[in-house]
C-alpha cells in the first residue's frame, strides 16, 4: 500500500507542473491588463503606461514570465493584480475557504442522495420507485444550475415569508454583524449555505445516482453475490458487505473526475446568492483581465482537484485490493 | 454488434418480412442501418423526444422567422402577462417575449450543435489516434487530455471567452475545444475494444485489407458510440453555453440566448413570472429531449448493453 501511494503522488508532480503551464498559457491569452487604460479619457501618459507595463511584469518574455510565477508561487507569491491595492494570496485563499466549504459539503450531500437513490433504483428495479428516481435523475440532468438556484432563492424567500421569521438567506455566504456567541455564528452560516448547497448537490446527484444504479445492477447480477446468498448469508449482509462495497468503487472516481464541474457549477450557484467566495473573485478578475488574480483562481482550482484526485486514487486502493497488490 | 456483412448469408435474421425468397427459408435482408432505425423507433421515449425536440427548431428556426414581432420591436405594451397577442407576454421595456425566446432558442441550438461537431470532430481523431498507435504516442495524447479535464472547464471557458466579443461561433469554438477530451476518451475506448475484437480478426484472418478492416469494420462500429456521444454532447453544450452567458461571457446584448434571458430576467421571478420561466422551460425541454433521444439511439446502436444493464 505504501508502495502504491508513493507511486501515485510522484505522479501527481508533473500533472501539477504541466497544468500551471495550461493556465499561465489561458491566462495570458485571456486578455490584456492594460485594456483598463483604454477607458481612460484623456489616456494617461506613457509614462504611467509603461510603468504599469513593468509593474505587471508584461515587458518580459514570456517563458521567463512564466517561471519567475511558478517560482513565486512556491514561495506565496501569486504575483501582482491589476488593482495595486489588492494582495492575490491572501484575498484568493480566504475566498476559497468560503466556497470549498460549499462544494465540499455539497459533495458529501450529493453522494449520500446518489447512494441511497441508486442503490434503491437497482435493488428496486422497474418498479415505481425505481421509475420515480429515474425521471428525477433526467430531470435534473437538463437543469441548468442558475435557472434552478434562482428557483431555490424564491422558493427560500416565499418560505421565509410563510414562517415570519428570517430563516434560510438567500443573499450573502454570512451576516456582516451576528449578536450572541459563537454558535449564533454557526447558525448563520448554517443558514447561509443551506439553499446554495443543496442546488449544487441536487445537479451532481443527477449524474452520480444513474452511474450508481448502473454500478449496482452489474454487482447484483455477478456471481459471486449468488454465491454469497446460496451459501445462505442474510440478504441485508450481501447487499452491505458484497454489493455496495464493490459498487461504489466506479463512483469514487467519477466523483473525483467531477470535482473541476462542481467548482464550475459553484461560480454560477455564488453568482444567484451572491456569496463573495472564490467564484465572484474569479468574474471580478476576468472582468478587469487581472491575469495574475485568474492565473492564482486557476492554479488553486487545478491544485485542489488534483489532490481530490489523488485521494480518490488512494481510496480506490483501499475498496479494491486487487490495484493495491498489483 | 459485429458487423455482419462479410457472413450475411450465413447469419440468422428475423424473418419478419416476406420480400425475397430463397430456397426454403424466407429471409429479408437489412442494411446495419436499417436495423438501427426499427430498434429506434421501437423507443417510445426517443421517438417522443425526437419529435418534441423537431417541434421546438421548427418553432426557433421558422416561426421566429415569421413570428410578426422580431427580438428588437418595442411592442408598446410593457409587462404585460402572456396573451394571444403576446404569447409568453412582455417585458419592462415592451420587447415581446415570445420573439425573445425564440431567437434566444435559435442561438443556444446554433452554439450547441456547432460545439458537438467541431468536438466530436477533434476529440474522434484525437482518440481514434491514441488507440490506434498505443504506446507512447497514445500516453502523449491521452495525458493532454486528462490535463484539460482536471480543469473546472466552465470557468475555463468564462477566462477564454471573454474577448470573443459575443460572437456566438466564437463561443461555441472556446467551448468544443475545452469538451473535445471527452470525446477523445471514448473514441479512444472504442478503438482499443474493437481492434481486439474477434470479428476484426476473422476479416483479417479472411484476407481483408487495412482499408477494408478500417472502413468496413472499424469505422461503422465505432460509429454508434461515435453518435451516441455526439447526440449527448448537445445536451452539455446547451447547459454550458446558458451558464456562460448567464455568468455574462457568453452571448452578450444586443444578440440574446436562453441563458442571457434567465439572467436578465432573474429578478422578475416573482413579478413578472412568464419572463424567467419560459426560457427555463426551454433550455430543461431541449436538454431532456436530447438526454432521451441519446438514450434511445445507444440502445438502438448498442441492444446487447440494455440486456446486461437494463
Amino acid at each position: 500500500m505504501l508502495a502504491y501511494s508513493l507511486r501515485r503522488l510522484l505522479i501527481s508532480v508533473p500533472i501539477f507542473i504541466a497544468s500551471t503551464f495550461v493556465v499561465f498559457l489561458m491566462a495570458v491569452l485571456s486578455g490584456n491588463p492594460l485594456n483598463k487604460f483604454l477607458a481612460i479619457s484623456p489616456p494617461p501618459p506613457p509614462q504611467t503606461i509603461e510603468a504599469e507595463r513593468i509593474r505587471l511584469h508584461l515587458d518580459q518574455p514570456i517563458f521567463e514570465r512564466y517561471w519567475n510565477w511558478l517560482t513565486g508561487l512556491f514561495r506565496g507569491d501569486f504575483g501582482p493584480s491589476t488593482e495595486s491595492t489588492l494582495d492575490i494570496g491572501t484575498e484568493v485563499i480566504n475566498r476559497y475557504g468560503v466556497t470549498l466549504r460549499l462544494v465540499f459539503l455539497a459533495m458529501l450531500l450529493a453522494l449520500i442522495l446518489a447512494i441511497v437513490a441508486g442503490v434503491v433504483s437497482a435493488v428496486k428495479q422497474y418498479s415505481g420507485v425505481d421509475y420515480t428516481l429515474t425521471f428525477v435523475g433526467f430531470l435534473f440532468l437538463a437543469m441548468p444550475t442558475f435557472w434552478f438556484a434562482i428557483l431555490l432563492k424564491e422558493a427560500g424567500i416565499n418560505f421565509n415569508n410563510a414562517v415570519g421569521e428570517q430563516v434560510l438567506y438567500t443573499i450573502g455566504d454570512s451576516s456582516v454583524y451576528v449578536a450572541g456567541g459563537a454558535w449564533d455564528k454557526v447558525l448563520d452560516i448554517a443558514g447561509h449555505m443551506i439553499l446554495p448547497t443543496v442546488s449544487l448537490a441536487l445537479l451532481s446527484f443527477a449524474a452520480w445516482s444513474r452511474f450508481q444504479r448502473a454500478a449496482m445492477l452489474e454487482v447484483l447480477g455477478s456471481d459471486y453475490v449468488r454465491l454469497a446468498r446460496a451459501k445462505g448469508l442474510r440478504r441485508g449482509q450481501v447487499m452491505r458487505k458484497h454489493a455496495l462495497r464493490t459498487a461504489l468503487i466506479p463512483l469514487t472516481t467519477v466523483t473525483a473526475l467531477d470535482l473541476g464541474s462542481i467548482i464550475s457549477g459553484a461560480v454560477v450557484t455564488e453568482k444567484v446568492f451572491q456569496w463573495q467566495g472564490a467564484g465572484t473573485f474569479l468574474l471580478d478578475a476576468i472582468s478587469r483581465d487581472d491575469v495574475y488574480a485568474i492565473m492564482a483562481w486557476l492554479v488553486i482550482s487545478a491544485t485542489v482537484i488534483i489532490v481530490l484526485n489523488l485521494v480518490a486514487d488512494l481510496l480506490y486502493g483501499v475498496l479494491d485490493p486487487r490495484i493495491r497488490y498489483a | 454488434m459485429p458487423d455482419n456483412s462479410d457472413l450475411s448469408s450465413a447469419t440468422t435474421q428475423t424473418p419478419e418480412k416476406r420480400t425475397r425468397v430463397e430456397r426454403e427459408f424466407t429471409v429479408a435482408e437489412r442494411s446495419q442501418a436499417q436495423l438501427v432505425l426499427r430498434r429506434f423507433l421501437q423507443h417510445k421515449l426517443a421517438v417522443g423526444s425526437l419529435i418534441v425536440l423537431i417541434l421546438i427548431v421548427l418553432l426557433a428556426f421558422v416561426g421566429g422567422w415569421l413570428w410578426k414581432y422580431s427580438v428588437e420591436d418595442l411592442t408598446g405594451s410593457n409587462s404585460q402577462p402572456p396573451s394571444w397577442e403576446h404569447p409568453f407576454g412582455t417585458d419592462a421595456i415592451g420587447h415581446d417575449s415570445f420573439a425573445q425566446v425564440l431567437r434566444g432558442t435559435q442561438i443556444s441550438i446554433s452554439i450547441a450543435v456547432l460545439v458537438a461537431v467541431f468536438a466530436t470532430v477533434i476529440g474522434t481523431i484525437w482518440g481514434a489516434v491514441a488507440g490506434f498507435y498505443r504506446g507512447w504516442v497514445d500516453t502523449v495524447l491521452m495525458r493532454i487530455a486528462d490535463l484539460v479535464l482536471t480543469l473546472p472547464l466552465l470557468a475555463v471557458a468564462a477566462v477564454l471567452a471573454h474577448n470573443t466579443s459575443g460572437s456566438w461561433w466564437l463561443i461555441a469554438v472556446v467551448i468544443a475545444g475545452l469538451y473535445w477530451a471527452y470525446v477523445s476518451r471514448v473514441a479512444r475506448g472504442v478503438v482499443l475494444s474493437l481492434r481486439e475484437k474477434e470479428f476484426i480478426e476473422a476479416a483479417r484472418a479472411l484476407g481483408a485489407s487495412d482499408s477494408r478492416i478500417i472502413f468496413r469494420h472499424l469505422v461503422p462500429n465505432a460509429l454508434g458510440s461515435v453518435i451516441v456521444n455526439a447526440t449527448v454532447l448537445v445536451a452539455i453544450a446547451i447547459l454550458i453555453e446558458t451558464s456562460l452567458s448567464f455568468l455574462g461571457f457568453g452571448v452578450t446584448p444586443p444578440d440574446t440566448s436562453l441563458g442571457l434571458l434567465v439572467s436578465q430576467n432573474q429578478t422578475a421571478v416573482s413579478t413578472r413570472p412568464w419572463l424567467f420561466y419560459f426560457p427555463g422551460l426551454f433550455i430543461i425541454l431541449i436538454a431532456l429531449t436530447i438526454n432521451f433521444i441519446g438514450d434511445g439511439l445507444r440502445d438502438a446502436f448498442d441492444p446487447q448493453q440494455t440486456k446486461v444493464r437494463a
